[in-house]
């Protein structure tokens, strides 16, 4: 009733709100049991020991770097899938998007096939002294392979929503494309840049089929927060369960951060069709 | 120095040749979808004609002529557009999205604020300089995109119906301060609006169906419109058919009239038009006999309100309309489907080729 009286028409059935505070249950309700199971006297011992530190340090370091490797390439390959036309473009957004259906370890085995010392370009750079297969840089492009998607989805879709009049009218006023994508493109996804970028570091941070299967899990080299939660499952179970903590913990700080961003970037674009982009973008991070 | 364009797109049925001159202001009118911002586009470089050429001050826009390609990318062309919408750059400021011009032609950061604030001073938005697009109104935002477009010194300004999405109090403020900066500035406005065909323009081109219908002198196309868009610009009664020894056959219709600008016969045999004020039609219920007259009987389509008196639209699909005062159309009862007379005084009309 308050929603009708401040918002006008809602339009929402009320057994509509059983459903949702079932699926919101849902959600919480492994977690709150997941808490609830957490040994607090041990706690503080359990994640500073050495190796959970040390998982910890990995995991972090490894996700920024993905993150930085999603940005780097994921911006143009979302640039020239919102905006160029070529032959083959849809082929493209298909198998770009790959990574999010496929099952992680598979990921893994062709990330093998092809970094491993048989892969494909294994070989090739064995022989220039770099060996990529379970070592840290494994880690990383596993993450890598697997998050690019989040951020090409959500800098894609916020292109297409910001549309190309603002790129168009700064070309007609002498600026060259990089001038063009450095000044006006860019500043403008930014909402939806910093959204994708979040998720992509949400989704290595949480990578582990096919860490696991491409990197292998060695202590300090290879052995994320994911796959320190897993082995020590078997054999510490209070201490999987307060590690799986800082992970929830660290992934609920992203999602909030995720969430904060384009509300925040709302102070600049005010007028109709910027809402929408920033909204979409919104939208974007939820997916 | 001049601006030329021949292009055509096949896909729009759009074929368009046009000159400007230097310090001309041209204004091209026309109907939706007639082609109008397909021209600008063109000639801004957005859209990728199938075959013409374009210069602008000895430089090659574009050659498409058989055998050559040429194609200059829009940055290069020095053809600032002014859309409908401001378009400024949301997250940079009124100053900034002023100077985004100059700073692309590669002028230091304090060297194209200071290009900025001379052009906001030109527009009366000095005071704007520091805010951002999205604390202004759209008045205001439109007054930073003109500025903005004249920072970047283009060889040719290109306005996309710059008043359209304005609200009645802005515009009119918007067009004054259009006067001032186009005088002798090379621009082609696009526009639906006499009023600025008028204030703005020197020279207007009438867009029908991708191609150009009429085009001359402001004053000359609107006081002898050649086209049918024209005459409705110029809130005239057209007619279009043969010319006759005393007037124009138009089908059924025969129209006594008078050559007004040529004395003497009428160039009889030859296509022609008739053009006739709503002002000098009157309507009555029965033919009207008399010389010299023209009465003709006509079925009402519409009527409705035009300043203090009433237009009464008839004929095919009511092209032809009468204004009359509201007595004189009580008195008559006029009701849309209603068949009455058209009179008209031949010294009224009048006849000229088209």
């Amino acid at each position: 009733m308050k929603q009708a009286m401040n918002g006008g028409y809602g339009g929402v059935p009320r057994w509509i709100y059983v459903l949702a505070a079932a699926g919101g249950l849902f959600v919480v309700l492994p977690l709150a049991a997941m808490v609830a199971k957490v040994n607090w006297s041990q706690f503080i011992p359990l994640i500073t020991s050495e190796a959970s530190l040390q998982a910890l340090g990995l995991s972090l370091r490894t996700s920024a770097a993905s993150t930085v490797l999603c940005i780097v390439l994921g911006v143009p390959l979302a640039l020239v899938l919102a905006r160029g036309s070529f032959p083959g473009q849809r082929v493209l957004r298909s198998l770009v998007l790959l990574p999010l259906v496929l099952p992680p370890v598979v990921g893994g085995i062709a990330l093998l096939y092809t970094f491993g010392r048989q892969g494909l370009l294994g070989r090739t750079l064995e022989v220039a002294g770099l060996q990529i297969a379970f070592s840290t840089t494994a880690v990383i492009l596993a993450q890598t392979f697997v998050a690019l998607p989040f951020l090409v989805v959500s800098l894609e879709g916020a292109l297409r929503t910001a549309g190309n009049r603002y790129e168009a009218v700064a070309a007609t006023l002498g600026a060259g494309p990089t001038t063009v994508l450095r000044r006006v493109t860019l500043p403008l996804v930014l909402p939806g840049l910093a959204s994708g970028a979040v998720l992509s570091f949400a989704r290595s941070l949480g990578e582990f089929g096919a860490t696991l299967t491409f990197a292998g899990s060695l202590q300090g080299v290879t052995r994320t927060l994911p796959l320190e939660i897993y082995l020590q499952r078997e054999t510490d179970a209070d201490a999987a369960v307060a590690l799986s903590l800082v992970l929830v913990a660290v992934a609920v700080a992203v999602v909030a951060l995720a969430y904060r961003s384009p509300r925040a970037a709302e102070r600049a674009p005010a007028h109709s069709g910027e809402r929408t982009t920033t909204a979409r973008a919104a939208g974007g991070a939820v997916r | 120095m001049t601006f030329s364009v021949q292009a055509a797109v096949a896909g729009r049925g759009f074929d368009v040749s046009l000159a400007v001159g230097p310090g001309e202001t041209v204004a091209v009118m026309g109907a939706n979808g007639a082609g109008k911002s397909t021209l600008l586009n063109v000639i801004a470089g957005l859209l990728h004609p199938d075959s013409g050429t374009a210069e602008l001050d000895g430089r090659t826009l574009f050659d498409l002529t058989a055998g050559r390609g040429q194609w200059t990318a829009p940055h290069r062309r020095g053809t600032a557009l002014l859309a409908q919408e401001p378009l400024l750059f949301p997250h940079l400021s009124v100053l900034d999205n002023v100077a985004f011009g100059p700073r692309s032609a590669g002028a230091s950061k304090a060297a194209a604020r200071e290009t900025a604030l001379r052009w906001l001073a030109e527009v009366e938005a000095t005071e704007l300089q520091s805010r951002r697009p999205a604390e202004l109104s759209g008045g205001q935002a439109q007054r930073v995109a003109v500025a903005r477009a004249l920072a970047a010194e283009p060889g040719l300004l290109l306005l996309d119906e710059p008043m359209a999405a304005l609200d009645i109090h802005a515009a009119p403020l918007l067009r004054r301060l259009l006067k001032r900066v186009l005088a002798g500035r090379r621009a082609i406005i696009i526009t639906h609006d006499v009023l600025d065909a008028l204030m703005l323009a020197d020279r207007v081109v009438i867009l029908e169906n991708g191609r150009i219908s009429e085009e001359g002198p402001t004053r000359e196309v609107l006081r002898r419109p050649r086209s049918r868009f024209a005459a409705g610009l110029a809130g005239l009664n057209f007619v279009a058919g043969g010319i006759t020894e005393h007037g124009l056959r138009a089908g059924v219709l025969n129209l006594y009239g008078q050559h007004h600008d040529v004395p003497g016969p009428l160039p009889a045999g030859q296509p022609g038009v008739a053009v006739f004020p709503p002002s000098a039609v009157s309507v009555f219920p029965s033919e009207a006999h008399g010389s010299p007259r023209n009465s003709f009987a006509v079925t009402i389509t519409d009527l409705e309100p035009h300043g203090d008196g009433i237009r009464v639209r008839a004929g095919d699909g009511g092209q032809l309309s009468a204004d009359i005062t509201p007595a004189a159309s009580a008195d008559l009862g006029l009701a849309p489907g209603m068949e009455v007379y058209f009179v008209i005084k031949a010294g009224a009309v009048a006849i000229y080729p088209s």
